[in-house]
């Protein structure tokens, strides 16, 4: 085992972790979470070998990089006792002896502007490695990296000297920078419920989206989790009651437009006018990820198909406009009904169940009101477990994801469907500023 | 909407489902309009995969509604090793990119054999809603 540190965005928290752990699980990576710490962006992991610490972080949204750990201290001094203390040091020193090199400087809580002369100062310390190889700022074999970490000391101000340094030798930068490739701002077709990218990225790292893969979104809109599914290269549908979102605007902006824009083409299968509640994808079919963002009556009323009042269409279904039945006309535009938010969550459970693989996972975000003295009801089915419910709060509201794992008729896990669980109605707390 | 699609899609009325005949869809072949979308790349990893889930006779009948009577009347069985694969193969599943991702079915209707309820696609998009006697 060798020990790396990894180091991780201090946003997210409950995401990050759920993050981690889906990576390493999709990568058959045994980590030891024992020391994880919400208030630190570091961890220290044992891993078996570098293979593994770029699997775990390569697509990682949540962390920044990980690094072979050579040793730490509260100062420079300490530092440099430390590292050439460290366990395994005569080999790492052997191993990396005639490599090319560079240093790099991050921080974290503080950001004290080094000049060049103060940072080649501090790389001089480092002369005790015995660093034989070329210095090479471009395409270095190997990066060391110096993280000093900074304290607040009051509310506006940070310490003046680094409180902690940490030292390591870069093995695999995170995939964070694909959070400004998906960037909404740049994106071709988007709308009022397009999802922001680092989120919908973390969301599909946590659903582990597979290459070579079926994804599904029964509520695709705009296609944003389509697009960060593709990225992860599943052969992604979707379907969405409301044709105008998926057709788009003409041509060029639609949801294959975006495709076409991020070069990811062949990952797009389809995109149906479909009501999730009478559903045409056959029963049989296995959807190894299903992830959405269902409708909660903010930005999109939830509605499925039939009439409110059924009384009033009556023998309408005779109606015929130049001998052709009026509803098996192209132009023909069904109505739709409100449906309860408790119902819908219900048939998404119930759908996950019946078509994701052993094992599969069904995610999906749900927002509530912070203020509410109620408790939140966490959707359940029996064959599902719950595995995660991560939280990202607003001022007033906040929003979750869910992510659930198909466990099977024998899982007999708790459920609660067909019981009333939102007690209020998301919507009209929304609109009323939450008062 | 891709071929592969139609092998998903059964019809929306949840009475049919008792039916055996709510799936294929039965397309119709002097209203639907292909292309070919040559763009799209040959993985065939990916077809390898997908290939357990396909149900050959809705293929089959789906092809010759759309006038292709060519196909094996049996489903290709492959080596899932994509390195092992034999040229004659390889041709095959080329043979599949090219119907199931590359062809496309950018306007036509398609109806439910068993209840004769008809669907539409425009503009490469299927609309599977249904009218409220029907939901």
């Amino acid at each position: 085992m060798t020990k790396y540190l990894l180091y991780m965005v201090q946003m997210h928290l409950t995401f990050r972790r759920a993050e981690l752990e889906s990576l390493a699980d999709l990568y058959n990576i045994k980590i030891n979470l024992d020391s994880y710490d919400e208030q630190s962006p570091f961890l220290i992991l044992d891993l078996e070998n570098d293979k593994q610490a770029q699997n775990l972080v390569k697509r990682s949204i949540l962390c920044k990089a990980i690094y072979e750990y050579w040793g730490e201290g509260e100062n420079y001094d300490k530092l440099h006792e430390n590292i050439q203390n460290g366990d395994g040091y005569e080999g790492r020193k052997l191993n990396c002896k005639s490599n090319t090199f560079k240093f790099e400087f991050e921080s974290f809580g503080g950001n004290h502007k080094k000049t060049m002369k103060d940072k080649i100062n501090t790389i001089n310390q480092f002369a005790y490695l015995e660093l034989d190889g070329e210095i090479d700022l471009k395409n270095a074999q190997d990066t060391y990296t110096l993280i000093e970490t900074y304290d607040l000391i009051n509310s506006h101000e940070t310490s003046k000297m680094a409180s902690h340094i940490y030292f390591g030798r870069l093995i695999q930068r995170s995939d964070r920078s694909a959070m400004d490739v998906f960037d909404l701002k740049k994106r071709p077709y988007k709308g009022t419920t397009s999802f922001e990218s680092e989120l919908s990225l973390v969301s599909c790292n946590i659903a582990q989206v597979k290459p070579g893969t079926i994804m599904y979104d029964p509520f695709a809109g705009t296609g944003s989790f389509l697009v960060a599914g593709g990225y992860y290269g599943a052969l992604v549908m979707g379907s969405d009651i409301d044709g105008r979102m998926i057709r788009g605007k003409g041509a060029s902006y639609d949801i294959t437009e975006n495709f076409k824009y991020y070069k990811m083409e062949q990952q797009f299968l389809d995109v149906m006018t479909m009501d999730f509640t009478h559903n045409s994808l056959r029963s049989n079919l296995i959807i190894d990820t299903i992830l959405c963002d269902p409708p909660y009556g903010i930005r999109e009323s939830i509605k499925v198909l039939g009439a409110r009042d059924p009384t009033k269409f009556e023998g309408k279904e005779d109606i015929e406009i130049n001998g052709e039945k009026a509803f098996l006309r192209k132009d023909y535009i069904p109505t739709k009904k409100p449906y309860s938010l408790d119902s819908l969550l219900d048939d998404i459970l119930q759908f996950a169940s019946e078509r994701l693989p052993i094992n599969g996972r069904l995610a999906f975000w749900m927002p509530t009101a912070n203020d509410e003295n109620v408790e939140t009801i966490i959707p359940l089915h029996e064959n599902l477990e719950l595995k995660y419910d991560c939280v990202q709060e607003f001022n007033k509201w906040s929003r979750r994801l869910l992510v659930y794992i198909n466990r099977g008729d024998e899982f007999n896990g708790p459920e609660n469907h067909g019981t009333k669980r939102s007690t209020t109605n998301f919507r009209d707390r929304y609109f009323t500023n939450f008062n | 909407m891709k071929f592969l699609t139609t092998n998903f899609l059964k019809c929306s009325v949840s009475a049919c489902d008792i039916s055996n005949d709510n799936f294929p869809l039965q397309y119709d072949g002097s209203k639907c309009k292909l292309v070919q979308n040559e763009d799209i790349e040959f993985r065939p990893e990916f077809l390898l995969n997908i290939l357990d889930r396909i149900e050959w006779s809705a293929i089959l009948q789906v092809a010759a509604d759309l006038g292709n009577t060519s196909l094996p009347p049996n489903k290709p069985k492959l080596n899932i090793n994509v390195d092992e694969l034999t040229e004659e193969e390889q041709i095959i599943l080329r043979d599949l990119h090219t119907l199931l991702l590359q062809t496309s079915i950018v306007e036509g209707e398609m109806k439910c054999k068993n209840c004769g309820h008809v669907y539409y696609i425009k503009n490469s998009i299927p609309n599977l809603l249904l009218p409220p006697h029907l939901a």
